[in-house]
Parts: C-alpha cells; structure tokens; sequence
C-alpha cells in the first residue's frame, strides 16, 4: 500500500511523472489550477507501489510519497 | 615614540591595509603598482588564516573581493588604469550589494593600453560611477607615502561605515616614491561588526540573501534611494588641505601629485611678491565643494592643475559657481607637470586679468 | 502507519520555482536540497546563484546566498570561502554562465581546487534572454543565434566543459549526469552528494555537470525536451565520472 499526495498548486502540468510511473496510474486532470495547468492526478490509486519516481522527476517538488 | 620607516608608496599601502586589518587581498600585476600586489603576496601568506590570490584577471580579483566582503572580510584589491576598466562591473555590484572594501588605482597614462606613467585621467571614473548604474565610490587622493598610510587605513573605515567599496586614487608617481612614515597604534576595536549582515552559517537566524538586483523597477528605486542617502551624508567626511589662503592672489585647486609640485610654486611666488593659495582636496567624493565655493568668494581667478585634459576642473567649476574665473592647466598621457609650467600658468593669467 | 519515503527537502523553501514546466532546473534544485538534507550542512551552507533562469535561485534554498555577476560565481565562492573556510560553498551556473563569459573563472577556480562544489546545469542554450546559442549548443542547433543552425566552421564545436577540466591536475571531482530517468536521477544525486562530501573531507573542487531540458526555448514539449536529450545530448556529451580524487590511476 502507498500513496501519493499531489501538491496540485505546485504542479505545472509538465506530465513528467506520468511518463515514469511504472504502474500508468499518473494522469492529468481535466480541471485547471490557479495557475491555469492542468495539475496532475493519480488514477486507481491502490496500484501505487510507492516507487516515487514520480516525486523523484517532479521539478517542481510538488509530490509526497507515502508507503 | 612611533618609529619612522623609509617606504615606498606601494608597499606603504600594503602594511597600512594589514595595519587596518585586512587579511584579504586579490590582484593581478599591472604597472605601476605591481610592488603592492607583491608586498600582500609576501605578507598575507606569512599569516594564518589570511588569504592573497593573484587572480586570473581583473574581473576575478573584484569578485573575490565580492565575495570576501559578503562574508564579512576586511579585503582590498589594486590596479592601474586597464585593470581598473575591468573591475568596474565588480564595482557597480558591490555598490548595489553595499559591500566595503578598498579598490587602489595607482593612476597611469590613458586611454587604452596608454602609458605607464603617472596620470590623473580617471578622476572622472573614479568619482563618478566608472561603472554602470547609481553609484559612487568613497575616492580619496593620497599626495604623499605617509598619507597613502593614513588614508588607507581612513579608506576601510569609511567603507565600512557606509557599506560602500572605497578607493584610493594615487598616481605612479606617489606609487613609486620613498618617504618616511609612521603607523599610528590600530585599535582592532574599530573594525565594526559584520555579524548582524555578512554570510556565514546561519544556525540560529535566518538565511540571508545578498541580492543586488530587482527587476521590479519600484523595488529596486527603494535599493538605489538607500545608497543615494548615503551620498547625502557623505559631505561631513570631507578633506581637503589649504595652504597660504589668508591673502592670495590666486588660487589654484590640484589634488595628488600635482598638488606637491603646486606647493613648490607656491615658495616661488613668495619669492617673487605673488601670494599662490593651494586647495588640495582629499577626498575627491566627497569633493569639498564648500570651501572652494568660499575662496571664489575671495579671488579673481582659480587655476585648477591636473595630469589629465581636464576633469577635476569640472567639480570645481560647479564649486565656483561663476564667483570666480577657472582656468584650467593640464598635462596628459603621463606626463607630470613641472613647477616651471605652473609658476608660467599663474603669471600669465595674472597678467591678463 | 505509511511511512514519508519521499517529501520536499528541509533546505528548500516554500518558494514555487519560477522555472518553466519540465525545466530540469527544479529536479536540480530539489537534488542539491536533498543532499544538504542528508548531510546535514544546510546551517552551514553558502550559495551563489548565477545571472541566467536560475537567478533566483537565492530564494528557494534554505541557506545564505548570494548573486553574482553573470560568469563570476566561482570568483565569489573563492573570496567566499577564503574568508569562511568552515562553511560549505557552492555555485549553480548556467552553460553562458560558466562556459563563455565565465570560462576563465572557472578554469583558474578548478585549477586552484577551490574548496567549492560546482553545479554546472548544461540545457545547451541561453535560457533567461530567450533562447540564443550556448557555447553547449550542438552542432546544427537553431537557435536565436544560430538561426540556420550551428555551423562549426564559424561558430565553433560544443564546448565539452568536464573533459576540459579534467585536463587540469587539481580538481578532486569531476562527473557528469542527466535526469531524464529515474535511474539517472539516482546517479546524478549521488554524484552532486560526492562533490559535497569532497568538499567537507577538503578534498578540493569538485564540477557536476547536469545535462538539462529548456523546453520552452527548445520549442518542445517537456516530455520531447527529455527525449531530444536522451537522444542529443548524450551521445555528445557521455555521462561518466571524468576525475575522482579517490580514484588516482
Ligand atoms: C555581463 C552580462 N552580459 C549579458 C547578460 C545577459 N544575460 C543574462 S542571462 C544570460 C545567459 C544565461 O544563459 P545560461 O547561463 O545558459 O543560463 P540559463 O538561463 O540557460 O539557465 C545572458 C547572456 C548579463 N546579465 N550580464
Ligand atoms: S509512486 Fe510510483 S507507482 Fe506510485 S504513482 Fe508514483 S511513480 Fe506511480
Ligand atoms: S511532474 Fe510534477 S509538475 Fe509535472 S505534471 Fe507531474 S506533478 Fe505536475
Ligand atoms: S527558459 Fe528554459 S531554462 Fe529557463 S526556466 Fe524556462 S525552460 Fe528552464
Ligand atoms: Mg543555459
């Protein structure tokens, strides 16, 4: 069991962490921030292994992984 | 009793920046002031924890000192003419950064590569800005071996008063000459603290940030205004020397080496029934508007003499403020002007006035 | 219970970055936080931030910093840290920064071994003034500068910064890394972590060239800025530990 908390303010919709997520549970919502991206989310979030190479690409520190 | 030594302008700098405390120098060798980059060699690495670095260039050299100064360092650098051209950027960032230290400009003949000879050209550069943006420099003007000691020693004082780089702007002339001095006792005392603004570790406050820029135009008018009141306080530092001012028939302002040879002519004239006053101003910023602007009061004609096309002529001029007529006499290139020439200079306008 | 196994470092601020979505500047950011973090050198910390994106670097470090002029920042480590031997220095400079208006800088800062880590962040182009040639750009590159592409017989080769240095004798560590994976995200902390460490042990300078995206000025998506230089940057620009004091052939 793992989880990802998404800082969606921070996130700039640069889809990085989509592209490593082992699992293809990272997606990009359809809503728009503040700061008018589109932030990402986790889709089926019980497929999270806790890998964190979404945290790990995110350049804008905008991922907390939990396991 | 203090001792007396016998030495040579640069080297005299060199002692008095370790008497003042500074245990940081960065330079790299020009003429005519390389004997002061080898004197801080030859000292500082004798001495722990001190540093002296003959840097790859110029430019490095003022931002080591940049940074030494960041971190809270009594530090000084010195150059001559091209090197001092490439400082400049430096400069302008430890003006915004409101940084002290000690820039030397042993003056030579310019522009370009010019001469290696004693000049007075970057006066302008010197006093005001030399690099970009809303700035001065503290400029002080040495005319002998012991005042290349005290106003060295004076130099990181008022830069560290008002968080400003100062410089000291001698010629080649002053560099190069052998005279005896005194070191006065130096309360370490003096040096203020830089605990409460320099870089180090910040384990019980808060980071700091040494940011000498703001693209927000609003921002950065708060920065340059709190440098600005600086300059407006900077007048009571003023200092200048006067000589044979009661009853003159002329005056004549010079600064530096110049002023010496005035001094010379100023025997003349008494021999010959004519009453020479000298303002040598020395601090050049401040420049000691007041004191000239009293003597326009007083007489007919002001010469102002100096190795360069004219420049310091300027200043006075705004001094004078149309009380009395300049006239200006120059030498450039380095080429030092001869007490014949200025004795010519006093009498011909004299004659015609 | 779930345990925290990855949260935003305590040497960063809460400042957001000012960089560009996908801008590698972040992740390099968060790398160097991370290991100031671990090795617990954050109160002791001095940085410079260059004149390029990165800036503002100054405010997303939990540490002293300071700017310096574009090119200078291995000139201000050096006063810097002659002045505070104790503390840690370091510099984080762009490719205009550190690879022409800066070369001889940081030539004499390495042949010196400053005791000072240098962050070198290689996107092969001018970031902040919008997209000009870099002495990195590849060969064919368009750019502002380079409109037709860079043609080497006027305009030079790309500059292969870590090989150049590591020519001198006294640098303690040189490497180079990327982070278009996480496997290279792993190896490029690593390496920043040794340059570090170099620098506590007094080991001497130490250079991390990090090959890094500008998709903005690049005209790519941030997911085809990594592929372009996956596919690019690296084959001109190996990734590999070029000098290692700890290593002596
Ligand atoms: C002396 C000087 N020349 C030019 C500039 C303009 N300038 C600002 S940043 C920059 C280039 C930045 O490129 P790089 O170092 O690669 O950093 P990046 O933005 O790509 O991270 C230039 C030329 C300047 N600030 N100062
Ligand atoms: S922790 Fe790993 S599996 Fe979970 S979302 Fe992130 S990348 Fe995907
Ligand atoms: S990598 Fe970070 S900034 Fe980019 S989309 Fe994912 S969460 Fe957002
Ligand atoms: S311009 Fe390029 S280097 Fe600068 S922040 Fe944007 S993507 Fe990054
Ligand atoms: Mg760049």
């Amino acid at each position: 069991m793992a989880k990802v908390i998404i800082d969606q303010e921070r996130c700039k919709g640069c889809e990085l962490c989509t592209i490593v997520c082992p699992q293809k549970i990272m997606v990009m919502s359809k809503s728009f921030n503040k700061k008018s991206y589109h932030p990402a989310e986790q889709i089926n979030p019980e497929k999270c292994n806790g890998c964190a190479f979404c945290a790990m690409t995110c350049p804008d520190v905008a991922l907390e992984v939990y396991k | 009793m203090v001792e007396r030594l016998l030495m040579k302008g640069n080297e005299a700098i060199g002692e008095a920046a370790i008497h003042a405390g500074c245990r940081y120098y960065f330079g790299y060798p020009i003429t005519p002031q390389s004997e002061l980059t080898a004197y801080m060699a030859r000292r500082l690495l004798k001495i722990e924890g001190a540093a002296f670095i003959q840097s790859e260039s110029e430019i490095a050299a003022i931002n080591m000192v940049y940074g030494a100064a960041a971190a809270g360092g009594r530090v000084m650098t010195s150059s001559s003419g091209p090197g001092i051209s490439l400082k400049q950027e430096g400069i302008s960032y430890l003006a915004c950064a409101e940084l002290p230290c000690v820039i030397v400009n042993m003056m030579r003949g310019g522009p370009g590569l010019g001469s290696i000879q004693p000049a007075q050209g970057d006066y302008f550069q010197a006093t005001k800005g030399g690099g970009h943006g809303d700035y001065h420099l503290i400029v002080l003007a040495p005319s002998s071996v012991q005042e290349l000691v005290d106003l060295t020693i004076k130099a990181f004082d008022l830069a560290d008063k008002y968080r400003n780089p100062a410089m000291i702007l001698g010629d080649g002339l002053l560099g190069q000459m052998m005279e005896p001095v005194q070191f006065k006792e130096f309360q370490k005392e003096r040096i203020p603290s830089k605990e409460d603004w320099a870089l180090g570790s910040c384990q019980g406050r808060k980071p700091r940030r040494i940011v000498p820029f703001n693209l927000d135009p609003d921002e950065l008018e708060k920065i340059v205004n709190k440098i600005g009141r600086k300059y407006e306080d900077l007048p009571k530092e003023v200092q200048y020397e006067v000589v044979n001012m009661d009853d003159p028939d002329i005056v004549v302002v010079a600064y530096g080496t110049v002023a010496r040879v005035v001094k010379t002519v100023i025997q003349k004239g008494k021999k010959e029934g004519i009453n020479i006053g000298l303002i040598r101003p020395i601090t050049l910023y401040p420049f000691p508007y007041a004191v000239i602007n009293d003597a326009a009061n007083r007489v007919k004609q002001i010469l102002v003499a100096e190795m360069s096309l004219g420049q310091m002529v300027e200043d006075v001029k705004l001094a004078a403020n149309g009380k009395s007529k300049v006239f200006f006499y120059g030498r450039t290139g380095g080429v030092v002007i001869s007490p014949v020439e200025i004795w010519e200079e006093v009498k011909k306008i004299l004659n015609q006035n | 219970m779930m345990k925290k196994v990855f949260a935003r470092p305590k040497s960063l601020t809460e400042v957001p970055f000012t960089y560009c979505p996908g801008c590698h500047h972040g992740i390099i950011h968060r790398l160097i936080a991370e290991v100031m973090d671990e090795l617990n050198i954050a109160q002791d910390t001095i940085g410079i931030a260059p004149v390029g994106c990165s800036v503002f670097a100054y405010l997303f470090f939990n540490c002293d910093m300071i700017v310096a002029a574009h090119g200078r920042a291995p000139a201000v480590a050096t006063g810097i840290k002659r002045v505070k031997p104790n503390n840690i220095v370091f510099t984080y400079q762009g490719d205009g920064d550190l690879a022409s208006i800066g070369t001889a800088e940081i030539v004499h800062a390495a042949n010196r071994s400053e005791k000072i880590t240098v962050i070198f962040v290689n996107n092969a182009i001018y970031g902040m003034t919008g997209g000009q040639m870099a002495p990195t750009s590849l060969e064919g590159q368009v750019t502002q500068t380079s409109p037709y592409g860079r043609d080497p017989k006027t305009m030079g080769m790309p500059i292969r910064m870590c090989e150049l240095l590591s020519t001198l004798n006294s640098p303690a560590y040189i490497a180079r890394v990327a982070l278009t994976k996480p496997a290279y995200i792993i190896r490029a902390k690593k390496a920043i972590k040794k340059g570090f460490q170099y620098q506590i042990d007094g080991k001497g300078f130490s250079l991390i060239e990090v090959l890094s995206t500008c998709p903005t000025n690049w005209g790519l998506s941030p997911k085809e800025a990594n592929e372009w230089l996956e596919k690019k940057m690296i084959p001109y620009y190996p990734l590999a530990e070029f000098k290692n004091v700890e290593e002596v052939s």
